[in-house]
This record gives C-alpha cells, sequence and structure tokens, in this order.
C-alpha cells in the first residue's frame, strides 16, 4: 500500500523461516522487518546509526537495519530479537537481563541484546572492558549501562560453566 | 502549616514489600513483545509528517499546499490557519500576563519561532508519501532576528518573539526569604560570583514521541493511542482547544520507551493530528524520528545565574545566597512558567540557608520550547548552590566536606522546615556524604592526587554533589506563578477488583516508562490481599476508559511510590474489606476471625473453614441471588481509591507553604583524572548514596539511580544542546549530540541508607529523578582538578574544549569570583579579584 516507485523482490530467512515479499528499492531492512513483516521487537531510535536499538544479526554479523536497505539481504538469513526464546524459554542473555535489572523501560533491549548475543558467540568470556566495547553501539538511556555490562558477563559465566562441564563430559580438555 | 502523618501500616510491609525482586515486565520486553507506541495502529489510518520551518524566527507569507496535494497517496493537508480556524481558544495559559499573551494554537499561525516550528501536517496512506509530500509543501518565509540568549532575549531592545506581549518576559518574581541584605552586611565574607551557567540539554527517551489519533464524527470521540506520559494533563490543555470534553476523550498509553518529562511536552501534536483526524476523515499516526525529536520535542530549562552574592562566617557558615536567574523557555510555553517556581522546593539544597533571594525571569526565545527534563527546574538552582559550596570551600581554603557537614540540614533537625515553608521529612546527609567518601575510595584518591603533583600532565579531582529529589508536587504551587489557576494538592488513583473466577486485576492512572509500576504494584497489593505478585495483574500503561485517573494522573515528579503505590494501598485494602465481609458472612465467622492466604479466605486456626477466591467472586457476579442486599451493596469486589497526599494551598504573596511532599536525597562522590594537553576528563571512580526512605523494590531503586545518575554525566560531559545566533541547532542529531555510550559511563557505585519519610503511608520517598546530582560532582571535581586561585567552573557542561581552555587560561585573567572579608565586623578588605 502507498509506497510508489521501483520494486524488489526479496527472498531472506528470518529467524528460521523462509519469506519473499516485493518490497520498494528504498525499504530500509528495519521497516521491512517491522512494517513488512509484523516483527515489531526491532526498534528505532535515531536514524544515524548511532542507537542500535535496530540491531539484528545478518549471515552472522552484527548489522543496524536503519542502515541497510531490504533489497541488499535479498538470499541473506537474519536473526532478530523474536529467535532468542526457544519454545517459551529465555536464552541465558534474557533470564540474566531479567535476573541483574538490565532493562528499565525496555526499548533499547532487543538491540542490546542481539549486540550481547554477537559479542559472546565472538568471545564467550569477555572482560568487562570487552563488553563495554562489545555494547558501544547501542544506546540506553534509563540503566545507565551497569546492569547491562553486570547482566552480559553473569551470562556469560553461566554460559562458560555450562560449554567447561559439556566439554569436560565429552571427556575434552578445556 | 499543619502536616498530618499517616499511620505506616503493618499491612503493606509483610511480605514481598521491601524485596529486591526482579521484574515482571521483563518476560515481554527481553522477547520484543513490549507494545510501542509505533508498534501500534488503528483500522484505515493515514501517515502524519509535519512540514517545519528551517529558520529559528520568520514570517509565514504563504502556504502553497497544492503541489503535494496533487499527489497519489496524499488524503490532506492541514496548514496553521486552517487548524486554528478549526479551534475554539488557544491552548490554556499557566502564566498571567505577559506570559498569557503569547498564544500557542497547534500548528504556527503568522510566524515561526524556532526552527522545527510545525507549519503545516500532512496526511497520506504510507509514511514515505507523506514524507515527500511534506517536502512538497511550498513555505515562503521572511526570516526575522532571533534572540538565542536567556539573558538577553530579556533586554527591552532584543527582537519579539510576540508582538502582541511587547516583552519576551514571559513572568518576573523576587523569592525573598529571611533578610539577605543584613546577612551580606553582617557576614565575615561575601563571596561574590559574576555568572553561572546551567545548559541546555535533554535525556533523549530512546522512543520518541508518537500517536494514533483518530476524530469519531459518529460519537464525537477522541482516541488517542500515544506515549504521553501524564494524559489527562493533555486532554485538559488540548480539550478546550479543539472543542472536546474530557468524557470525549479515551487516551490510552501501553509501554513507553523512556520519557524522562519530555513526554509531557508533545500535546499540541496531538491537538494537531486530532484536527487532521477530523479533517482527513480517518486516524492519523505520526511517529516522531529523531532529528525531530531533537528539534521540537523539548529540552530542559536552561538558566544563567548573575550577581550572585553568599554571606559567609568565617567558620564556614553559610548564611543564605542573593542571585537574579534568567531561565530560557524556548519559543513557546508549553508546561512552563511552572519551572518559574517548582525550584522553589529545594530553595535552600541541602544546607541551612536562612536568608535567600532570588530575582527570577523566566523568557521566550528562538529555541525549542522547554519541557520537565529529569531533575525539572530544582537540578538547575541545586547545582548553583553546590557551585556555591565549592567556591566558597575553595575561595576561603576550607575542605569542601567540612563546608558540606557544617551547613548540611542535620538528621536532628528533620522535619526541618525551610525559609519558604517546605518541610523536608526525613534523611541523614552526614552518614550519606561518609558514605559515598568511602564507597568511592577518597583518602587513596587524595593521597595518589598528592602523589602525581605538577609536571605529570595529569590531574586528579575529586568532587561531591549533595541533591535533594523532592518528589509529589503540591500543584498549589502553580498560584505563586499565577493566583488565578484553579489547581492545588495532587492525587493519583487505583482500582482493585477481584475478577470473575477470583482473579485480582490493579488497575493505575500511572503511566510507566521503565520504573517497573506492575512489579511494585504487584507487591504492594500481594502483601495485603494474601497472594503472590504473580497472582495480581496490573495492567500496563494508562488506559482512561478504566477510570482511573484524577487530573494530575501520569508518571513525572519522582512521586510513585507515595501516590500510585499510595493508591495501590488504599484500593487493595478496600478491597481486603470487602473479601472479609463476605468470607465472614459465607464461613460464618466473626470478620476479625478471617485471614487471606495463598488466595483464599480462612477462618484463622480452622484451616477446613475456608473459600477461594473464585468462590467469592461468584457469590458477587454469578450467584447472588438471595445474598443480603446490604452484603451485595458493600462488596461489588470492585474498590477505587484515590490517594490524596496532605497538602494546603501555599500562600501566594509570601511565595511560601509546602511544595512537595517528600525528599529523597542522593549524595555522590565523582573522582576524576584530567588530561593537561587535551583537557580529557575521565571518571575514575565515581559513587552514589541515595536515601529515599522505604524502598519497596531496591533493585528498582537502584536501577534509578543508576540511570539519573548516567544520564548527568552524560550532561555533565558531552550532551548540550547549543543554538548559533540565527536559531539554528547544533546538535540535531545522535551524531552530534554525542549521546553518552557505554564507553563513556564508569561503573557506578551505589550505597543506601533509609530514612522513612513521616508523611507517607508507607514511609517511602518518590525518587527517580535524581536532583541532577552528577552534574554536581562532575563539576565540582573538575574545580578541584584545576585546583585553587584557578578558573571557577561556571558551566554545567564541561566538554574537552572548556577544560582545556580552563587549564590553560592565562595566569591573571579574571577569575569571575570576589570574596570580600571584613574583619572586626567594620572594615572591607577587597581579598582577590
Amino acid at each position: 500500500m502507498g509506497e510508489r516507485g521501483t520494486s524488489h523482490s526479496v527472498t531472506v530467512e528470518v529467524n528460521g523461516e523462509k519469506v519473499s515479499r516485493i518490497v520498494a528499492a528504498r525499504q530500509l531492512l528495519v521497516h521491512f522487518l517491522r512494517d513488512t513483516l509484523g516483527l515489531t521487537g526491532t526498534h528505532i531510535g535515531c536514524d544515524t546509526g548511532n542507537c542500535g536499538a535496530c540491531s539484528v544479526i545478518v549471515d552472522g554479523k552484527l548489522v543496524k537495519s536503519c542502515m541497510i536497505l531490504a533489497p541488499q539481504v535479498d538470499g541473506s538469513t537474519i536473526e532478530t530479537v523474536e529467535s532468542l526464546a526457544q519454545d517459551g524459554a529465555l536464552s541465558p542473555l534474557q533470564e540474566s537481563f531479567h535476573e541483574h535489572h538490565g532493562l528499565q523501560c525496555g526499548y533499547c533491549t532487543p538491540g542490546m541484546l542481539m549486540s550481547a548475543t554477537y559479542l559472546l558467540r565472538q568471545n564467550p568470556e569477555p572482560t568487562d572492558e570487552e563488553i563495554r566495547r562489545g555494547i558501544r553501539g547501542n544506546v540506553c538511556r534509563c540503566t545507565g549501562y551497569v546492569n547491562i555490562v553486570e547482566a552480559i558477563r553473569e551470562a556469560s559465566r553461566g554460559q562458560a560453566t555450562g560449554r567447561r562441564s559439556a566439554h569436560a563430559a565429552a571427556g575434552e580438555e578445556v | 502549616m499543619t502536616i498530618t502523618s499517616a499511620p505506616v501500616t503493618g499491612e503493606a510491609t509483610k511480605t514481598w514489600s521491601g524485596r529486591a525482586m526482579p521484574r515482571k515486565e521483563d518476560r515481554r520486553l527481553v522477547q520484543g513483545q513490549g507494545s510501542f507506541v509505533d508498534d501500534g495502529g488503528m483500522h484505515g489510518q493515514g501517515y502524519a509528517w509535519f512540514v517545519r520551518s528551517p529558520y529559528g524566527h520568520a514570517r509565514i507569507v504563504s502556504i502553497d499546499c497544492e503541489p503535494a496535494l496533487s499527489m497519489e497517496g496524499v488524503y490532506t493537508v492541514l496548514t496553521g490557519e486552517e487548524a486554528k480556524a478549526m479551534c475554539e481558544a488557544p491552548f490554556f495559559a499557566i502564566a498571567p500576563p505577559p506570559g498569557s499573551l503569547m498564544q500557542e494554537w497547534p500548528l504556527a499561525v503568522g510566524k515561526v519561532r524556532y526552527q522545527g516550528d510545525a507549519v503545516a501536517l500532512v496526511l497520506a496512506d504510507s509514511r514515505e508519501t507523506a514524507r515527500d509530500a511534506a517536502e512538497r509543501v511550498v513555505v515562503e518565509y521572511e526570516p526575522l532576528p532571533a534572540v538565542t540568549d536567556g539573558v538577553a532575549a530579556a533586554d527591552p531592545t532584543a527582537p519579539l518573539l510576540y508582538d502582541e506581549a511587547g516583552t519576551n518576559v514571559v513572568w518576573h518574581g523576587v523569592f525573598d526569604y529571611g533578610d539577605v541584605d543584613w546577612a551580606l552586611e553582617n557576614a565575615d565574607h561575601v563571596v561574590k560570583l559574576d555568572r553561572l551557567h546551567f545548559h541546555r540539554f535533554s535525556s533523549t527517551p530512546l522512543e520518541c514521541n508518537g500517536a494514533v489519533v483518530d476524530f469519531d464524527h459518529g460519537t464525537g470521540v477522541v482516541s488517542v493511542l500515544s506515549n504521553y506520559q501524564m494524559p489527562m494533563f493533555a486532554a485538559m490543555v488540548i480539550g478546550p482547544t479543539i472543542g472536546v470534553p474530557i468524557n470525549k476523550f479515551d487516551f490510552v498509553t501501553k509501554d513507553i520507551g523512556g520519557a524522562f518529562g519530555l513526554k509531557i511536552g508533545f500535546f499540541p501534536q496531538i491537538a494537531a493530528l486530532a484536527l487532521l483526524s477530523k479533517k482527513a476523515g480517518r486516524p492519523a499516526k505520526w511517529t516522531e524520528f529523531r532529528t525531530e525529536h531533537m528539534l521540537t520535542a523539548g529540552h530542559g530549562n536552561e538558566r544563567t545565574f548573575v550577581d550572585i552574592e553568599v554571606p559567609v562566617m568565617a567558620d564556614g557558615t553559610i548564611l543564605g545566597v542573593k542571585a537574579r536567574a534568567f531561565d530560557d523557555a524556548g519559543g513557546y510555553l508549553h508546561y512552563e512558567p511552572l519551572g518559574a517556581v517548582i525550584w522553589s522546593q529545594v530553595v535552600p539544597g541541602c544546607y541551612k540557608l536562612k536568608h535567600v533571594r532570588v530575582d527570577y525571569t523566566e523568557v521566550v526565545s528562538n529555541k525549542c520550547p522547554v519541557t520537565p527534563n529529569r531533575g525539572y527546574s530544582r537540578m538547575q538552582h541545586l547545582w548553583m548552590i553546590e557551585r556555591i559550596i565549592d567556591v566558597v570551600a575553595h575561595e576561603l581554603g576550607l575542605d569542601p566536606v567540612e563546608v558540606r557537614k557544617r551547613n548540611y540540614v542535620q538528621p536532628e533537625d528533620y522535619p526541618y522546615e525551610t525559609p519558604n515553608g517546605c518541610i523536608y521529612d526525613s534523611g541523614d546527609l552526614p552518614r550519606s556524604l561518609d558514605i559515598a567518601l568511602e564507597l568511592a575510595h577518597v583518602d587513596e584518591w587524595r593521597a595518589r592526587q598528592r602523589e602525581l603533583g605538577t609536571g605529570s600532565g595529569r590531574r586528579i579531582g575529586i568532587g561531591i554533589g549533595s541533591t535533594l529529589d523532592s518528589g509529589t508536587n503540591n500543584f498549589g504551587q502553580s498560584r505563586i506563578i499565577n493566583p488565578e489557576l484553579p489547581f492545588s494538592g495532587n492525587g493519583e488513583v487505583a482500582i482493585a477488583k477481584l475478577d470473575l473466577f477470583g482473579e485480582i486485576n490493579v488497575n493505575l492512572g500511572t503511566t510507566p516508562q521503565g520504573q517497573g509500576h506492575e512489579t511494585t504494584a504487584s507487591q504492594v497489593a500481594a502483601d495485603i490481599l494474601g497472594v503472590t505478585p504473580d497472582d495480581v495483574t496490573v495492567s500496563t500503561g494508562f488506559n482512561q476508559a478504566n477510570n482511573a485517573y484524577v487530573g494530575f494522573s501520569g508518571t513525572y515528579a519522582s512521586q510513585f511510590a507515595v501516590t500510585g503505590l499510595g493508591a495501590v494501598m488504599g484500593a487493595a485494602q478496600k478491597l481486603r474489606h470487602q473479601i472479609v465481609k463476605l468470607a465472614a458472612f459465607a464461613l460464618h465467622a466473626e470478620e476479625d476471625e478471617i485471614e487471606l492466604v495463598g488466595g483464599a479466605a480462612r477462618v484463622r486456626g480452622d484451616e477446613e473453614r475456608a473459600i477461594p477466591f473464585i468462590g467469592l467472586a461468584n457469590m458477587v457476579y454469578t450467584n447472588n441471588a438471595g445474598l443480603p442486599s446490604e452484603l451485595l451493596s458493600e462488596c461489588d469486589l470492585n474498590a477505587r481509591y484515590v490517594y490524596v497526599p496532605p497538602f494546603e494551598v501555599p500562600d501566594t504573596v509570601a511565595k511560601t507553604g509546602n511544595l512537595t511532599l517528600t525528599y529523597a536525597s542522593q549524595v555522590h562522590v565523582c573522582v576524576v583524572e584530567v588530561d593537561e594537553e587535551t583537557g580529557e576528563v575521565k571518571i575514575l571512580d565515581y559513587a552514589a548514596v541515595d536515601d529515599c526512605g522505604k524502598r519497596i523494590n531496591p533493585l528498582v531503586v537502584e536501577g534509578q539511580v543508576h540511570g539519573a545518575t548516567g544520564l548527568g554525566i552524560a550532561a555533565s560531559l558531552y550532551e548540550s544542546l547549543d543554538y548559533d545566533e540565527s536559531g539554528q541547532l547544533e546538535e540535531p542529531s545522535f551524531y552530534e549530540y554525542h549521546v553518552a555510550t557505554s564507553l563513556d559511563i564508569p561503573n557506578i557505585v551505589c550505597g543506601s541508607i533509609e530514612s522513612p519519610s513521616p508523611f507517607t503511608p508507607n514511609g517511602a520517598k518518590g525518587m527517580g529523578e535524581g536532583g541532577g546530582a552528577p552534574l554536581h560532582a562532575v563539576c565540582s571535581a573538575i574545580q578541584d582538578a584545576i585546583g585553587a586561585g584557578g578558573p571557577i567552573v561556571t558551566d554545567s557542561h564541561n566538554h574537552w574544549a572548556r577544560v582545556y581552555e580552563m587549564l590553560h587560561r592565562a595566569p591573571g585573567a579574571p577569575r569571575n569570583v570576589e570574596v570580600i572579608s571584613r574583619s572586626g565586623g567594620s572594615d572591607t578588605d577587597v581579598k582577590s579579584l
């Protein structure tokens, strides 16, 4: 409805589901996710790539979805905040944000969680300094970042512990 | 004035209240299932886009909407003149003349008064078409000279924003308490400062403003789905303008992505959208974008203090302060000039200053209208007081810790009446300071500071910020601005209901934006009703249809723990009373034998005689034949309670009275390292000690302390909103604004003490705004790093360039401070210039 001009076909896998849509050439990925697919967990906070509320993972890389056009991700695999909980069970990061009061208004939280997810994939046991660097592209106005850093740190420890025991059970050296 | 102290009941503090419970709201929010304003919509809606002025001050010569209207997909365009013609009156004015002559309509009429002022509003079938169409609305402007300085705007020769007012001065008043002239004549020292400037900034909630508004021609109902944080204030302001009675509004809020007071400012946009919807015959959806937010959504109050004089005794006792203040409201008066009185909730700051005179002038200028911003109006004044304390200490060679402790209101002084009749309820500032000094490792840093000495290129500075977070306004203070206003007191509403199957619902008049109301309200209700917080469903946000509101309902001004939870307590206790009555009837027992445990009512000591809540609900809602009519009339299981704090109308002539119910305090200590080569300020240690009385949920309280601290540090070092002489904003996006990131905000170590308020139902004090303590503490630390005899930190914003300039200012350059000392009470000696 409404949008005129050049259109493109976009086929992507979003949170494990393959979708194809015809979109306007100028449609941003974030609008594609929110408006076209109805995945409103991804938010918009600044329009200039500073705030990271729109962060998603595209083909394994962290991307600010307000900085890329939907036609540019044709053929890609996209993960959004809606993918984190599995069968109603929160991910360790989501649990940790809850336990450590790492969110208040919750508006930055989806983007923050995607950045943190990406960070822990790259660096499973980050120092506080590495956590702060890892989320420097995500603005939060409510928490002063204190409890977000704590939540990510504690999630990483929980994950690290789990990984060690899994490896240990398999007889591998850790 | 008498204050009646309500008893603290045991009921509300039994089990769940006081626990650091993780929040109930989180589960949906961490999964991206929150419902924010842009996530919603209405059937058949169009998308709205504002046409905004590129000029700071200009006459509107003509507007040609035809190029936009001829585009496919454009429904309509509304201009300022057209909107005015649809209105019955301009927006309600808080100020008396001349401020009341500075009229505002939903869209600009005749001229624009700041960059971003809205001149027209487009509605189209998509956001993109609306934006394209807005660019095709041709507006011819005749630029006018602008005024962008608050002190200059008060000058009679300055360009006028409102010709019809004949002045840019909105309101002027003298707040005169004690005898400051006597104090200045009799003090051992008088410290004089030319100028202190509290800068303009905004806490910029991450979610911008937004609303979907429908004007239903059939019913006349105006539905407003928005993230506005004080809905019935908006209804009261825009209703008379667009000709809609209160009961024809339907305000709804859901999850709100931060607000910080700023989401009180966009009622003109809601009014304009209502008129647009009325014209187009379909709902209008508008989602603000970030640059639009930075330009137009509201900035915090900028205040310049001049001619500051401080009488001080030889032992460091500060007798008071005399100053002139110029507050710059920007182009329109959206909540102003309430700021001109709100600051006087904290006239002496944390100190026993007896003699205070502030000559206060509020002006309009060609800048974005100001809006309440976390710490609203009090932090500007508190910052000035804290600057004075440090300057006095430095100039007289005293220890800033000792000067504070000597002058603080002492624990034994509470309840303490300030010179203007405000009652500080409780606290222990010296202890808070001691804890903060320890948490920030001040002894170690002092040693390190001495070690570094000169020549290292680095300096360490230690600063203190003592502040108050006054909460629960007495709206009667607005009459000090305008005695004709029909406002006083305050209030909040809660409805506790036992639903058809025995479920417990709580509806509130508040509009939480991250403060965890669903959790804390559940904790309070659970204790009273004998259930767990998970058994209590608190509705998300505000819904006018719930009828849980009074005029001042909403979430703002550090009051939820008192007004909101006071209402929840009252409603839950009313519901409990009904449940007990019904259960006594059903179980053939006396009411005082009934206890509520685990979602059932039972006879104490005889657990077999019990009835679950679903059974009681059944008795009332679906199986009531034969129930005594007096029981049915008393027990509808739907308990509405209005909490009203104990206030009287202030004395508008003397400008005295109890202006706010509670005074939470925060003492912050900040340790910085300043790089002499670059002026960069790095925070090495930071501690914040909070005292907000009894804490219902310490996790939430600490989160609020973190948040207020983060925003304050951001404002003190990174974030400032500056205009050039023509009225162009220099930081219109997050990129230029340098919104603070995780690398800019240090770890914040928190401490707390609990001094219960004797004036509130639960011993709690409202908190959350934080009183701007980081701005005080960071300035204080930079001042300490600069050292005695150096320049005075005169601005609340100290980015690296300003710090560099202070570090490298030529010796002998003016310091903007003067100390006049008397010996033997008669001879005057000018000590330093």
